[in-house]
């Protein structure tokens, strides 16, 4: 089976749709980003605190946002998060109402928020950790251990037991404490139904990052991403001419900005997994260039005599076929991972879905026309329009020998 | 021969010796060699800053206080010796209106007492004295230092397995605290922070039911060898009913620092309580306070709160019993934070992450049945088009998985949930290798060349390409290995891992597979590509 054959298509012919192409996403993202949603941050960037919250039935965001206004935050956003039938909840708080001397201030307020029809004086079973069940546990001693040399042991392997009947069974939440009794002595579930009580949902997972850590990681998301590109820069240069490295990294660019701009867009939160995402473009972007280069540079040692747009075109319609190809089945498994990762890695594999159409597009339509337009350019000004010339081994004549891993 | 070697090799990396040959017992063996991340497992991530000018306040503070003491002994006058900004630059002292003639005495007590301070002059006689910028840095280091020391302390009277307590490379005077399991952060920080400054001390009066009694009892002055502390048992069955303050003496019979050991205990009348036991120096100068003072008052000041006091009936060695009306719990965290010792500096919390193990499951799941989906897919499609030649790509592909998960096996790496998606970003990629050869071999073959030379000529040109590739996309890799942290690490791990096992399996293990295919046929049958 093969798809592509012996394939003639002047792609730089074409090269002024595919500068319109890219200048029209590229604007778009660069306009969004400076009128319309800016680049929206995740929490590891801006800071501020997030809770996921697992209900045990539909929740109802119009009473949550309430119940969280009443305890006198603000500027929290309430959204569902997952699938309708995971009945999940996402609070998020921004910066300013996480405080760097309490950090989990928002947290706590959020909980005794929704905790609306707590019974005074008891504590909420969804919503206790083992350690403060084990706590609660050892100091009733329901099992009349005192005496005991373990019973803090006991204790805590009750409480644990009771913790992961609640989230690995229920799924976070319990609908009455009497379930337990599959888990626990009932001694112990009666000292619990006497002091607990149950509200209608538990905390899954928080986030709070600080001020100071956010700006810590932005630095560092910059500098990590524009590391990179200067080890790309610099490995090409190399190992080929300056021109390919310089070409290399503004198709890269290219893909990064138009990224961050689809997310900007979208108005999709970069998260730190995000930033993994595109750093990994970066690298298959590149890939995708470097195979086309591999082949001109190969090309020009063969057609001395034709011109370099000739030998470019050539060279992009022998690898056309591994292009799409390989495009085609890492697209599959980040669509794969895009459709059933999950929520948690959405965004991920959201960036790598639009990082690897553009990245492929970006080198046939990017990295090859500026080699070209460099070379004409070269032309123009009178020096002579040659085909680069070739670095002394690193041309496709020794690689005999290096086949012998 | 050398292949199936490897493959065994890593296959042992991944499950070890398995307990039993069924789908758990293997699960089983998995899990315990491949390490989860928290994000998988659940458990609580923080990260905290060590108020390292605290530390620097206290070493300054004691400086100041022994700088005085000398100039008075060498008669050196000077008008006023101040720290002038305690909160900014806490390494520094002031002393102002020092007699210009007494110059040389004043520096060599500073060089010869102080020799960690620096001593220059500005203007009108006045001098500052800074602690050495070496000195500072050290100091600095070592209250980060003894910080993680205590915390690791605490934390593993918590009984919490494989915790992480590590200073974080990433910022300054930071420390990365990571607790599998642990879904309650705030009973964490709790433990961790709770300082447990222990003195004992002479009570000259009290209890007073207010602040103005005591005075009042003192003719309204607070007399100069006393401080008037609150008597509040920190004990929460403490049925304080108002309130109750006493005069305690400055100087303590022993503190925190003469004490070897505290463990729970039960008190005359069977209520919890703390029994401490004192170092032979401590036991020394409790028995000659004690000795000197029977019949007084004794007074047990925990945290600045005075817990007890009782008479001295008798002159006593070396251990006592605290009782501030416990619970069985507390006396064991009290116990636990006085055999600790207290934090050298305040800390601060500037990230705090809990992933409950509930969410870490679905992770795992939903990871997981991405990374089966994607595979599957590239697998088939790769027999649809290459026919033989895809089996031959199929094989490397999973010998590449099993060389990733064997070498995270033998490295301990950790597996996060964008670990996973390096997984499956490796089985993408790494196809890559195979398309590029065999697509070449392809082109050579239309171009008229034997399968031989075809495969050969293909092997050479692809060769060049696929060490470029992986070059390039190694050093991004390894760049968010460095800045990264957590979860973000553990996808530059698997990356950076299956890659370097893809060079071998896609170059050497698809190359072996041709030759023997070659090697079975006829001269100038076709090749299956």
């Amino acid at each position: 089976m093969e798809f592509f054959k012996n394939t003639n298509i002047d792609f730089l012919g074409k090269k002024w749709y595919f500068l319109t192409f890219s200048l029209i996403f590229s604007v778009a993202g660069l306009l969004s980003i400076a009128f319309w949603h800016g680049i929206p941050l995740g929490v590891d960037f801006r800071g501020g605190t997030l809770v996921y919250v697992k209900y045990a039935h539909t929740p109802d965001l119009a009473a949550i946002h309430s119940d969280i206004e009443r305890a006198g935050l603000k500027n929290e956003r309430v959204q569902s998060y997952g699938p309708a039938t995971n009945n999940e909840v996402l609070i998020d708080l921004d910066i300013r109402e996480t405080s760097e001397q309490a950090l989990d201030q928002g947290k706590n307020l959020i909980i005794q928020a929704l905790e609306s029809h707590a019974t005074p004086g008891r504590q909420d079973l969804n919503n206790s950790s083992s350690l403060a069940i084990a706590k609660y546990l050892l100091d009733k001693d329901p099992l009349h251990l005192a005496a005991d040399a373990d019973a803090n042991a006991r204790y805590t392997a009750i409480a644990q037991a009771i913790v992961d009947y609640r989230d690995k069974v229920k799924g976070g939440v319990l609908g009455s404490i009497d379930e337990l009794k599959s888990v626990a002595d009932p001694a112990v579930v009666a000292s619990l139904e006497d002091n607990f009580f149950l509200s209608d949902f538990g905390i899954r997972n928080v986030e709070i990052v600080g001020p100071q850590v956010g700006q810590q990681l932005r630095k560092q998301a910059i500098l990590a991403t524009l590391y990179s590109l200067a080890g790309m820069l610099v490995y090409l240069a190399l190992r080929f001419e300056w021109i390919y490295g310089v070409a290399a990294v503004l198709t890269v660019f290219h893909d990064t900005l138009i990224t961050v701009g689809a997310f900007s867009l979208l108005n999709k939160e970069i998260s730190l997994t995000v930033i993994a995402a595109i750093l990994t473009l970066i690298g298959y972007s590149n890939n995708d260039t470097i195979v086309v280069f591999d082949r001109i540079r190969e090309n020009i040692k063969l057609l001395r005599r034709d011109k370099l747009a000739d030998i470019v075109n050539k060279s992009i319609n022998q690898t056309l076929s591994r292009t799409i190809l390989t495009a085609g089945l890492t697209f599959l498994t980040v669509l794969a991972l895009y459709l059933f990762g999950g929520e948690v890695l959405h965004n991920f594999s959201l960036a790598l879905v639009i990082g690897i159409l553009i990245g492929t597009y970006s080198s046939i339509a990017i990295a090859a026309p500026i080699l070209v337009a460099y070379q004409e350019w070269r032309g123009e000004r009178g020096k002579q329009p040659i085909a680069m010339p070739l670095r002394a081994g690193s041309g496709p004549t020794q690689p005999k020998e290096k086949v012998k891993v | 021969m050398v292949i199936v070697g490897i493959l065994l090799v890593f296959v042992f990396g991944i499950f070890g010796v398995p307990q039993e040959w069924s789908g758990t017992g293997l699960l089983a063996a998995i899990t315990k060699r491949i390490n989860l991340g928290l994000d998988l497992k659940g458990g609580t991530h923080l990260i905290l800053q060590v108020q390292v000018n605290d530390a620097v306040n206290v070493d300054s503070d004691n400086a100041l206080e022994r700088l005085k003491e000398d100039l008075r002994t060498h008669k050196i006058n000077y008008a006023e010796i101040s720290k002038p900004d305690a909160l900014n630059h806490p390494e520094t002292i002031v002393v102002k209106g020092v007699s210009p003639d007494q110059t040389s005495d004043f520096k060599s007590i500073i060089s010869d007492r102080l020799p960690d301070y620096e001593p220059t002059s500005g203007a009108e006689n006045s001098w500052t004295v800074a602690m050495k910028p070496l000195s500072l840095d050290e100091l600095k280091k070592r209250a980060v230092e003894q910080a993680i020391e205590t915390i690791r302390n605490r934390i593993d009277q918590l009984g919490v397995s494989e915790p992480v307590i590590q200073e974080n490379g990433l910022g300054k005077y930071q420390i990365l605290v990571q607790l599998p399991g642990v879904d309650d952060p705030a009973r964490v920080k709790q433990v961790m922070q709770s300082t447990a400054m222990l003195e004992i001390k002479q009570s000259l009066g009290g209890p007073y039911p207010s602040e103005q009694a005591a005075l009042q009892d003192k003719g309204g002055v607070l007399p100069p060898d006393a401080v008037l502390l609150q008597g509040k048992s920190i004990g929460s069955r403490n049925n304080d009913t108002g309130e109750q303050w006493y005069f305690i003496s400055r100087a303590s019979a022993v503190s925190g620092r003469d004490l070897r050991t505290a463990e729970p205990t039960t008190d005359e009348n069977g209520q919890p309580a703390v029994r401490f036991i004192l170092t032979s120096e401590g036991g020394r100068k409790f028995y000659s306070f004690t000795s000197a003072h029977v019949g007084d008052n004794l007074a047990v000041v925990l945290d600045n709160k005075v817990q007890e006091v009782a008479v001295i009936h008798d002159a006593i060695r070396e251990t006592g019993i605290i009782n501030g009306r416990f619970t069985q719990q507390e006396t064991q965290d009290l116990s636990m934070t006085l055999r600790s010792g207290a934090l050298p500096a305040g800390i601060k919390y500037l990230e705090e992450r809990t992933v409950g193990p509930s969410l870490g499951a679905d992770s795992i799941r939903s990871g997981v049945r991405a990374a089966v989906f994607g595979m599957l897919a590239v697998l088939i499609f790769m027999l649809i088009y290459y026919r033989w030649a895809g089996v031959n790509a199929d094989i490397a592909l999973i010998l590449n998985l099993v060389i990733l998960l064997g070498f995270m096996g033998y490295f301990g790496a950790v597996l996060t949930l964008p670990g996973i998606a390096g997984v499956i970003l490796t089985v993408g990629m790494g196809v890559d290798s195979n398309v590029l050869i065999f697509e070449r071999i392809r082109e050579e073959l239309r171009n008229g060349k034997t399968p031989p030379s075809a495969v050969e000529q293909g092997f050479g040109h692809a060769w060049i390409t696929i060490v470029d590739t992986h070059v390039t996309t190694i050093v991004s890799a390894a760049i968010l290995f460095l800045f990264g942290t957590g979860p973000v690490k553990g996808f530059a791990t698997t990356l950076v891992f299956g890659l370097a096992a893809n060079l071998f399996t896609a170059v050497f293990v698809s190359r072996v597979i041709f030759d023997w295919v070659l090697s079975r046929k006829q001269r100038g049958e076709a090749l299956s590509i």
